[in-house]
This record gives structure tokens, sequence and C-alpha cells, in this order.
């Protein structure tokens, strides 16, 4: 349900974004980075973005999204390792406890993919 | 030719969310108040171990509530009854509490009452055991409770919320008996993730562990709050 939420931020977000270009650029793509260790869940982000966009400035904007695994970093074994969400957090080697977690917590925006006015008139021309 | 452009934001999500939390901890800090985030799915006992720590803490705290419930007052209610002041925000069919809602309870508690008088601000949040762990509200420590009932597998399958947590609290514990569960193995299952997690087995009914609950409360309370205070004043 939180995705609602989520989506609104992620919109008033790229909108700060549009509204500060001079030039008001079509905006084509939205990349977003979700970790794995979330609470997050991606089709449910696609699905909120479907609906909160429409009719909007974001109208014809895509959603990409890419999920970035959870990676561990073991102190004792110094060595990284994938933990198993809903089995396992331990250390696969020595079982000592996750406690640095490298990846899989993000929500980011990453990057923007837009089209301006002058490559539009590129385009056309 | 078609061109495009690429701008890199790499602006979290979050981050509007963050910032109010971490003005509402900045509040907090000034008036000398600690603030828990009391997080659980539904029914784990939220409620009963906030009455039984208010009947003992609030004779030796100044203590306040901020209570995130979906639709009703029932909650509210039932802790108004230890004389604290409770503040209830009605989420709507929100499914957790965000640093906005909590701010507005932080301004109502500090227009009713002088904030500077309190030492702890409990904030119950929504039940739920998903998106609460995502959405700091500006708590110096979140306490997280699972109920004995609810068996040994939800921290591994909820991992976010107790990986995050600061103190986790077992509740029920006087059902255990009647129980096939294995309370090493929860214990162990919330070790994998969160090493440094304070673990106390309490029953809201029993007693049982509301003595070292309590103790881990003090320990966390910020020394300021027993002494001279500032006062601060919100624009916003």
């Amino acid at each position: 349900m939180h995705e609602t939420d989520m989506t609104k931020a992620l919109i008033l977000t790229v909108k700060d974004w549009w509204e500060a270009q001079p030039d008001r650029p079509r905006i084509s793509q939205i990349h977003l980075l979700v970790g794995q260790f979330t609470c997050v869940e991606p089709a449910s982000l696609q699905f909120a973005f479907a609906v909160q966009s429409r009719q909007t400035f974001l109208a014809e904007a895509k959603l990409t999204i890419q999920e970035i695994p959870l990676i561990a970093f073991c102190h004792r074994c110094q060595q990284e390792y994938r933990p198993q969400i809903g089995m396992r957090y331990a250390c696969p080697d020595c079982r000592s406890p996750m406690d640095d977690i490298r990846s899989g917590r993000e929500l980011k925006i990453d990057r923007i993919e837009y089209v301006t006015d002058e490559s539009l008139v590129a385009e056309h021309s | 030719m078609h061109q495009t452009f690429d701008a890199a934001l790499e602006i979290n999500l979050l981050h509007a969310n963050q910032a109010g939390a971490d003005h509402n901890r900045a509040h907090f800090d000034a008036w000398g108040i600690t603030c828990f985030n009391v997080m659980s799915s539904p029914g784990a006992g939220k409620t009963a171990l906030l009455e039984r720590s208010l009947a003992v803490l609030s004779q030796e705290l100044q203590i306040a509530v901020i209570e995130g419930d979906m639709t009703t007052e029932l909650d509210a209610d039932r802790l108004r009854q230890y004389g604290v002041p409770v503040i209830a925000i009605n989420t709507g069919r929100a499914c957790h509490l965000d640093a906005q809602m909590v701010a507005g309870g932080i301004h109502r508690l500090s227009h009713e009452y002088d904030p500077t008088a309190f030492d702890l601000v409990f904030v119950e949040n929504v039940g739920n055991l998903v998106c609460p762990a995502e959405f700091e509200v500006g708590e110096h420590a979140k306490v997280a409770l699972l109920s004995i009932t609810e068996g040994e597998d939800k921290p591994l399958k909820y991992p976010v919320m107790f990986q995050a947590a600061d103190c986790l609290l077992i509740t029920k514990m006087d059902l255990a008996p009647y129980l096939e569960i294995n309370l090493d193995q929860i214990v162990d299952n919330v070790r994998q993730m969160n090493a440094q997690v304070t673990i106390i087995p309490v029953s809201a009914k029993t007693g049982e562990g509301l003595a070292d609950w309590f103790q881990w409360v003090r320990s966390q309370l910020n020394p300021i709050s027993f002494k001279q205070r500032s006062i601060v004043h919100c624009s916003s």
C-alpha cells in the first residue's frame, strides 16, 4: 500500500526537477533503483505509477525499475555474500550475523531520460 | 535525429520523509524528549504493553503518546485512562505513520502542553510488519514487538523491521506453554540480521520481563531530560 506514497514522492521529485528546467523537456523514461532488502514491491510501484502519472506531464514516461540485490559483507571472512531473503541472513561460511549491508537498501531515482525541444526541432527538420 | 538526454538525479525516494523525521527529532532533542517508535503486526500487544508501561513509568517520567490508529480512537481511549496526554492521529487508510503525520502530533502536543516538561514520547505505529519499517518518524530508537504466537519464521519473512529494531519485545510469553514454539529459534533468527538488538521476552498479562523492559527504557533516556532544557519554537 505504501507504494502509492512512494510513487507520490517519485512524481513530486521528478516534477521539481522538471519545473527547474527552462525548456520543460519531455521526459521519456525514469530509471529507479529498488533494493531487494526494502519493503517495496516493483510491480506495485509500476501499477501506482501508471495510475498516478495519467494525464500529467509524465503520462508518456516509462518507469524502469532496476532491482538491486542484497549483498552483505562479512568482516570475519573478509568477503561479500548474498543473504537469502526469507531464509538465511548470516554469513554462509562462518555464520556471523549480517551487519554490513553493501547493497539492497536502495530506493533511489537514478536518472531521467528526456528529449528537449531543440532535439525535437532537429528531429523534425 | 532523435536525441535523448540523461540527467543523473540520484535522489532517494524517501528523502522528504527523512528530512521530516530529522526535523521532528530536532524538536525532541531540544525539548529533552526521547522518542520511541513502537511497531508490530496488528494484535501483537502494542497497546497492552503501553498500558503496563504507562502504569509504572508515568510515576517517574513525564510521558506522552502519539497514537496512530487507522479509523478509531479505541487505543487512544485505553491509554488516556493512565492520565497521560494521548495525541491520536487518524491515519485514514494509510498503513503506516510518516514523519509528516507525526509532526502534526508533535505540534498539537507542543500547543496543548509544555513540551519541555516531557521526558518520553511513545509513538504507537499502525499495526503492520512491513511499511512502518521504511518510514522513520523522528524516533531515537525503534521498538519492535513480536508475539510468541506469530511463529519463529516472522523475522526471516519480514526482515527489514527486525533488522532495524533497537529493542525487540517478544510478547504474550504467558501463552508459550500452550504452543509448540521455540523461543531460541526466534532469537536466533533475529540475531542473524541484527546482532545488536536487545531482546526481552515479556508478558503484559503476568508482568514477566517488564522490569527488564522498563530498565531498557530508562537506559535510553536523553540525559538532558533531567537538566536544563532549551525552548524552541517551530515556525511551520
